[in-house]
């Protein structure tokens, strides 16, 4: 059951690690906590659901759909909502409440649009095969996930840390003014970055909606929570600290329930990571807040 | 002067206008509060529905001893706040004759005790919980409770999947799902069922494999499942890819045809009881599906089925009544013709029962009628006895 379990925590992680990847990205960089990347998480899931029922893409495509309709969706709201703001220097906080407002916005369009009812993906998008090993039970989905966050994790990383462009952005979250009179293109990257940001929202909708078997107008409500959780751990605006802390989460939500009991879960999930900040309060990769200070 | 002529001949146009509404047979307002929006909405949209539905065949075939329903809805929002304000707008400023709603029962809870303090009735279809009709007299319901559903669920689900021994799963953060949890308890308790193991989960969650992980090393016979759909259907199709082949047995968050969709490839197996089943063949469910799905383009739910008769019954009560007197007059008649209100309709044969307060003394009235029992085999219901 142990080896079980270990492999349920790790797909869970993934999970929540796919979702807090885009979060963190545009915490790092634009230093706004996006409320609304539930949103637009659920947005990217139902632009790809569509697709798929109206022009029965493969699932390969309706990632692309969803990655081009979330992240033209964050283009727009950065436009929008993001960059009067930043124009007009407004304190941290604002851009935080604005995102909520935009949330709701989306959220309430989509059940204008769709209904609140449940929806789902076509079952044949995915194949929902359980391999079975050594009596471990896991679908092809779950490896895919598990996959494909290490793997985003691993790009985001290499492109910020080796890439010209990388360099620019880290730039800027040192300092988007400084890195303005050195001649980056500061607002040109902010959108670059509320674009993918926003994109990798929609790719993390589309697969977890398929894990889930559930697309709802509200199913961005419960990501943002853990979502913020796994950020904070892994320590504000790192792609490292995003799958650390999601995985992290999903471990000690899944141990809590084999070994304390289910209603204990987020009581003893919360309790470590609260543990964690007293100990470290940046978390666990929390560098670039403290250059930040 | 000039001024003068024109608002004299405002008054008497005004004053024309009014005795003409006068001089026809007067609308009967009736207040609908359900949720419209937000994570309750798909429950509420389908209940008004039943409502418009039921309104319109009443119209259609002449109304209520002349006079036409008119049917002012109200979003509550799934929420006590908004049920409260949503309550006293109709009742004091819209001035309905009766309110139906909310759809909640945590909203009934809130907003039913305004109803009683104006001498309305509240006429809920979808609250389930215990306690909502000890609120007072002027409370009732025509949603059977699950303290009556779940035992009789258990008990087909026990003869026809020889059952002895079950795990628990419920969610754990909703007054709905959490009461269906302790009915369930007391119906195991009666039936001297052992549990192996209870798990729990949260709203929202998409990830339950840790649970039934546990609960597939605990060898249940079956597995009791309060929950809503959102989270329901994909239980079960996790406990598919885990290769967990027991039946499941539902409590009334489950009973909805969408389960087909969204657990699809892994819906078997799964017993609901309900007063209400889409495969139930009396010449009162085939017409009002048939009803139901010209009207809307979309299935009917057990939800639908029951604003339906809602609204039927309370016409039944209505048409015994004088109308035209006094509000607070029509208002208190209409509560006293309610209870003898015998009706049969998409749901069966419906009566009320006496509910008590919490001194024992009587209170409002809840629904008394037969659950039906289903299984889900191959995307469809099949009933059981």
């Amino acid at each position: 059951m142990l080896a079980q379990q270990l492999v349920n925590a790790l797909s869970l992680g993934c999970v929540y690690a796919l979702f807090a990847l885009g979060f963190t990205l545009i915490f790092g960089v634009l230093g706004v906590i996006n409320l609304s990347h539930g949103a637009v998480f659920m947005v990217g899931a139902y632009a790809a659901e569509q697709a798929v029922s109206h022009l029965g893409l493969p699932l390969w495509g309706a990632l692309i759909v969803a990655f081009a309709f979330s992240g033209v969706l964050g283009l727009v709201i950065d436009l929008l909502v993001l960059r009067p703001l930043r124009a007009r220097n407004a304190p941290h906080l604002i851009p935080m409440i604005a995102t909520i407002g935009v949330g709701i916005i989306l959220t309430n369009a989509i059940q204008g649009i769709f209904g609140a009812q449940n929806i789902r993906f076509p079952e044949q998008l995915v194949s929902n095969r359980t391999i079975s090993v050594e009596g471990i039970d896991v679908t092809a989905l779950e490896l895919g996930i598990i996959l494909l966050s290490f793997m985003l994790m691993a790009l985001l990383l290499l492109a910020l840390k080796k890439t010209q462009l990388g360099r620019a952005l880290r730039a800027i979250a040192e300092s988007p003014r400084a890195a303005y009179l050195l001649g980056i293109n500061v607002e040109g990257l902010f959108y670059l970055t509320s674009f993918v940001a926003a994109g990798l929202g929609g790719i993390a909708g589309v697969l977890i909606g398929l894990y889930s078997n559930a697309l709802f107008p509200l199913m961005g409500k419960s990501m943002l929570e853990k979502g913020i959780a796994v950020i904070i751990l892994g320590g504000m605006g790192d792609m490292r600290g995003a799958l650390i802390g999601g995985l992290f989460l999903g471990l000690a939500e899944v141990l809590s329930v084999a070994y304390v009991g289910s209603s204990m879960r987020d009581a003893v999930a919360f309790g470590l990571l609260f543990l964690i900040l007293l100990i470290r309060p940046r978390g666990l990769f929390g560098t670039l807040m403290e250059r930040k200070v | 002067m000039k001024r003068n002529t024109l608002a004299h001949s405002l008054f008497a146009l005004i004053s024309a206008t009014a005795l003409a509404a006068t001089a026809h047979a007067a609308d009967i307002k009736i207040g609908v509060a359900e949720a419209l929006s937000g994570g309750a909405a798909q429950y509420g949209i389908s209940i008004r529905h039943g409502f418009e539905l039921a309104a319109d065949e009443i119209n259609a075939a002449g109304g209520v001893n002349g006079n036409k329903l008119q049917l002012i809805i109200e979003d509550d929002q799934g929420k006590k706040e908004e049920a409260i304000n949503v309550f006293k707008k109709l009742i004091f400023q819209d001035q309905v004759l009766m309110v139906f709603g909310p759809t909640l029962s945590n909203s009934a809870q809130a907003a039913d005790p305004i109803a009683q303090a104006a001498k309305t009735v509240a006429f809920g279809t979808s609250n389930t919980a215990d306690g909502i009709t000890s609120i007072g007299d002027y409370v009732f319901r025509n949603s059977v409770t699950e303290a009556d559903v779940l035992p009789e669920t258990l008990r087909v689900a026990v003869k026809h999947a020889h059952i002895r021994k079950v795990a628990v799963m419920y969610g754990n953060d909703d007054v709905f799902t959490k009461s269906g949890y302790d009915n369930f308890v007391k119906a195991l308790e009666h039936a001297k069922i052992p549990v192996t193991t209870t798990e729990t989960f949260a709203k929202g969650d998409v990830d339950f494999k840790a649970q039934l992980t546990k609960i597939k090393a605990t060898h249940p016979d079956a597995i009791v499942l309060s929950a809503l759909l959102a989270e329901g259907a994909p239980i079960m199709v996790q406990a598919r890819q885990l290769g967990i082949t027991v039946p499941f047995i539902g409590g009334n968050g489950m009973n909805s045809v969408k389960v087909f969709d969204l657990a699809k490839g892994a819906s078997d197996g799964l017993y609901v009881g309900s007063p209400w089943s889409a495969s139930n063949e009396s010449p009162e469910n085939v017409k009002f599906i048939k009803a139901f799905e010209a009207k809307f383009k979309t299935q009917p739910d057990q939800f639908a089925a029951q604003s339906y008769d809602g609204m039927h019954i309370m016409v039944q009560a209505l048409k015994t009544i004088k109308l035209g007197g006094n509000l607070a007059a029509e208002r208190s008649a209409l509560r006293d013709a309610l209870p003898s209100v015998k009706w049969t309709g998409a749901t069966g044969a419906f009566q009320f029962h006496r509910a008590t307060d919490k001194a024992g003394k009587p209170a409002g009235y809840d629904a008394q009628q037969t659950a039906i029992v289903s299984v889900t085999k191959d995307g469809k219901f099949v009933i059981e006895k």
